[in-house]
């Protein structure tokens, strides 16, 4: 017999059904609130500069364009269209991250991500739930500070733990050679994956909000209890990292600074330093207005809903056979 | 020897960890969305065939295993070592010591073929083929007729192994064995 590669489709028939239905529950639950589907570019002229996304560059060779990168998120494109009065937008498209591949990742995924003008990080959150709860048909999420979910569930204060004492907490997991040039975050991302997420939203989906400063992203930051934290929130079900969302950043001296700093972490992880995308802080310059945006794994929430957990069963074909 | 990093990890890549020869069993990124990424990776160590469970920062590398597994015959043992001869045709022989060949040791027929993994080119394990075919040296006197009833007795089979047969099992007879489970499968008719 022929040594055939496997041409069959990952996903069952009913999962590319419920993927469907998915896309119709989403396209309806924005009709009704008046918010403007929209499309922008996959493959852009610029990438990231987040430290921990790697995007797949493009060999784009079209009268004078060169390079180019596939979108780890839409959102610069759909900031632009916020900054030229678009008013509140939603889009669901691919995305691309590299090197990310497992039974919740694969490096091509659909993300579903909106923008509400007038909207905080808490009124967004509430639409979330609406969205989330209504499709999956579950109980309305708490939410829990970044805070307080890892006093509770890795025994640490993360806006006080001394440096030396983190890295104690980490050797459960990593040798202390591999903790050396591991930055604080770093390690908190550590405990945040192996430590807290698996106990997140077992009973109750949960919203973790609340996040230090310093993993704020393109959020904006406020004083809370004497400590700098980010107007961002992740949403989780059943253990599973389903949202991320933010009050957004509309500083633009601010947002380039903190462009800046990525590349310095990029830098010191040995990792190439990325180009800032200029059009994204012109739009800035001319004007952001005031909005929360968040983004979710579409593919993650088919998950929930036809209840596997693996990515590969609602993919057409994941990346081994894509 | 070349390094493998992280990326590349996948279930069947033999690397060093901690100066023993592994094979990676399973690899799944554990990963915040905008995070660290880390690897959870489940590998057995080859020297002392447990299970380890060990977390890398995604970048981190090992050292690839000089590790490859290759069809041998077995020839004959002087005692110290157990030598076999690799069947490609290049009568190439290697001695496997009797912590390579453990277990196996039972189920060493001369002349027939076994996978011997080698590491840094000498013998670290030696496995044999799921089934073997085996004749009863020592058993107790079989019943005649009694092939339906349950009830059953050992037998010490050519290589040392003892097994547990029916009870009609008799001496000079040749028995396929599960070498997994240590089983008696059935009889082999000549």
């Amino acid at each position: 017999m022929k040594n055939q590669p496997d041409w069959q489709p990952t996903a069952s028939r009913s999962a590319l059904k419920s993927r469907a239905e998915q896309s119709a529950f989403v396209r309806g639950f924005f009709a009704q609130r008046d918010v403007l589907e929209v499309e922008t570019p996959m493959l852009g002229r610029c990438g990231v500069t987040e430290p921990n996304l790697d995007g797949i560059h493009a060999q784009l060779d079209a009268q004078g364009i060169k390079g180019g990168w596939l979108q780890t998120s839409p959102e610069y494109h759909m900031k632009r269209l916020l900054a030229a009065g678009s008013g509140s937008i939603y889009q669901i498209s691919k995305v691309f991250r590299n090197g990310e591949r497992g039974s919740r990742h694969n490096p091509e995924f659909s993300m579903l991500e909106w923008y509400r003008t007038g909207f905080d990080d808490e009124t967004l959150m509430t639409e979330v739930a609406d969205l989330v709860c209504g499709w999956l048909e579950c109980p309305r999420p708490k939410a829990i500070s970044y805070r307080q979910a890892m006093i509770d569930w890795a025994g640490i204060d993360p806006f006080v733990i001394t440096q030396s004492d983190l890295h104690q907490r980490c050797r459960e997991w990593l040798e202390p050679e591999q903790l050396q040039n591991l930055s604080r975050d770093g390690c908190l991302d550590l405990l945040m994956s192996f430590a807290v997420e698996p106990n997140l939203g077992t009973e109750t989906p949960v919203f973790i909000n609340q996040y230090p400063a310093s993993q704020a992203s393109l959020a904006k930051i406020s004083n809370v209890d004497g400590f700098d934290v980010a107007h961002r929130f992740e949403l989780y079900v059943d253990g599973i990292e389903l949202c991320n969302g933010y009050w957004e950043l509309t500083n633009v001296d601010e947002q380039r600074t903190r462009f800046e700093a990525d590349n310095r972490l990029r830098k010191a992880d040995g990792k190439p330093e990325m180009d800032i995308d200029e059009a994204f802080l012109a739009a800035m310059e001319h004007g952001l207005p005031g909005c929360a945006g968040v983004a979710l794994g579409l593919d993650r929430l088919l998950m929930l809903k036809i209840d596997t957990r693996d990515i590969s069963d609602v993919l057409a074909f994941s990346l081994e056979r894509a | 020897m070349a390094s493998y990093s992280t990326n590349e990890f996948r279930g069947g890549l033999k690397v060093l960890l901690d100066g023993d020869p592994c094979i990676i069993l399973e690899n799944e990124i554990v990963k915040p969305g905008k995070g660290q990424a880390f690897n959870r990776v489940r590998l057995r160590n080859l020297m002392s065939n447990r299970v380890w469970e060990r977390t890398f920062k995604s970048g981190e590398s090992l050292e690839a295993a000089d590790v490859i597994e290759q069809d041998m015959e077995y020839l004959y043992t002087d005692g110290e070592f157990w030598h076999f001869m690799l069947t490609d045709g290049s009568f190439e022989q290697y001695a496997a010591d009797a912590k390579a060949v453990g277990d196996t040791i039972k189920w060493l027929k001369e002349q027939d073929v076994y996978t011997v993994t080698l590491y840094n080119g000498a013998p670290l394990t030696i496995t044999p083929p799921n089934f073997v075919e085996l004749e009863v040296v020592e058993t107790d006197p079989g019943m005649k007729g009694d092939t339906a009833q349950g009830g059953s007795k050992p037998a010490t089979l050519s290589t040392g192994a003892v097994v547990s047969v029916p009870l009609f099992i008799t001496i000079g007879e040749v028995l396929k064995v599960d070498t997994r489970s240590g089983e008696y499968m059935n009889r082999v008719k000549n």
